[in-house]
């Protein structure tokens, strides 16, 4: 058993940003979201902890979603680059990011998706990296198209990424998803507008950055990605 | 000032293409010396069987520590994923944890910390599982302590041999107790 320490717990403002369970406007949450009450948990060292990454955890072509097979997929290159960082601003080191997305017609490689958009034999969607010691991340990919979903008549995703942070302990892993500035699909998004707050929304939209294109070769966006920060005292004894 | 946090979102319905490979399914070899599968069934509101939402694990050792093996490397990790099949169930094979420490100076009963994600959740239900063959632990447990009296054993994965089940209802009777952590 390890030795009795007292514990810094993380923060619990993203009470104020994240949407509720229940969002009546997004058809699948009617019933998935719980109704009693969540049971308020004091931090202990189960909720500070978390999985740990080695260098050997993921392979530098794995941030590369163009060059995953045969040829280039077709679409949009873009670099997609963005920082890591915690509540006070410091960078979430050797953290492990994931994404997965639709490709530039719309479609997801998953067995579920029946959209009738082509697939493309050279695009599986799906990349991985870890951040640097200043919390950075980048990836190279394709910009994903829209897609019809069922959650009302003529409802549509915007173009988004998904993301996926583990973050340093159980407690801020975050899942989440990036749109494209500009898009009009977004304001009839019901996954989009559950986020309660157009300033924390605006939040999951990435920037385009005309200094970090690369000439002759891709655009650049940038998406940094804020997770909560620590307490400034250990929880009471 | 302090930068302001990023919103969280659903894991939505097509995760599976990235983030439920194989090899998180088991936190140990199947039978391995101690392997334990935790396994049981998503239910919705409705008591419909949720397929495709994704479970993740954290948990101590058998002897109780955190202080585990960075992924990819071989060891134990305590971290472990999977996502539900079809019919709403999901299995994962690890150890028992050991008892941990609580900041009070005393205990947690052996418990494994859960999330779950899913199309329809736009930010994780977060759980903790802990055992019906460890009464006198769990009756001592500070964070069980807290949950009421009458829901305290939907929070108990019910062991026999080498499996212990614990079903999660997202919402509706039999609701399984979720924390804001």
């Amino acid at each position: 058993m390890a030795e009795t320490r007292d514990i810094i717990g993380y923060r619990r403002d993203h009470l104020e940003v994240d949407p509720p369970y229940l969002v009546p406007n997004y058809k699948s949450s009617r019933f998935r979201a719980p109704q009693q009450p969540l049971v308020s948990l004091k931090h202990t060292l189960s909720e500070v902890t978390g999985p740990v990454f080695g260098h050997r955890s993921v392979a530098k072509h794995e941030a590369d979603l163009t060059t995953q097979h045969a040829a280039p997929p077709i679409g949009q290159r873009i670099t997609l680059s963005g920082r890591v960082v915690d509540g006070d601003g410091r960078p979430v080191r050797n953290t492990l990011i994931e994404v997965w997305q639709a490709n530039s017609a719309g479609r997801y490689t998953h067995k579920w998706d029946r959209y009738e958009a082509p697939l493309d034999p050279n695009f599986g969607g799906v990349g991985r990296c870890l951040t640097d010691d200043e919390g950075r991340y980048e990836f190279v990919t394709i910009k994903p198209g829209p897609y019809p979903f069922g959650n009302h008549h003529n409802a549509w995703r915007p173009a988004h990424i998904h993301f996926s942070v583990l973050g340093p302990a159980f407690v801020t892993r975050m899942v989440t998803q990036m749109f494209f500035p500009g898009d009009p699909l977004l304001v009839q998004d019901p996954v989009f507008n559950s986020v309660p707050g157009e300033r924390a929304r605006s939040r999951l939209i990435c920037r385009f950055d005309l200094d970090a294109t690369i000439p002759d070769w891709a655009n650049a966006y940038i998406f940094d990605i804020v997770l909560r920060g620590r307490d400034t005292t250990p929880t009471e004894r | 000032m302090r930068p302001e946090l990023t919103p969280s979102s659903t894991v939505g319905p097509y995760f599976g293409i990235a983030l439920t490979p194989q090899e998180l399914t088991h936190l140990v070899a199947e039978g391995a010396a101690g392997a334990l599968a935790l396994t049981g069934t998503v239910t919705d509101g409705e008591g419909k069987p949720v397929p495709e939402a994704m479970i993740e694990i954290w948990q101590a050792d058998a002897a109780g520590s955190y202080q585990t093996a960075p992924l990819g490397e071989g060891g134990f990790t305590g971290f472990g994923r999977c996502h539900t099949n079809d019919d709403g169930s999901y299995r994962l094979v690890t150890v028992k944890p050991g008892v941990v420490p609580a900041p009070d100076g005393g205990t947690q009963a052996p418990h494994v910390n859960m999330a779950v994600f899913g199309a329809g959740l736009l930010k994780p239900l977060r759980t903790r599982v802990y055992f019906d063959d460890e009464p006198e632990a769990n009756a001592a447990d500070p964070v069980l302590a807290t949950v009421d009296e009458e829901r305290r054993s939907l929070l108990l994965a019910r062991v026999d041999g080498d499996t212990a089940r614990f079903d999660i209802r997202l919402q509706g009777e039999g609701e399984t107790p979720f924390f804001d952590a």
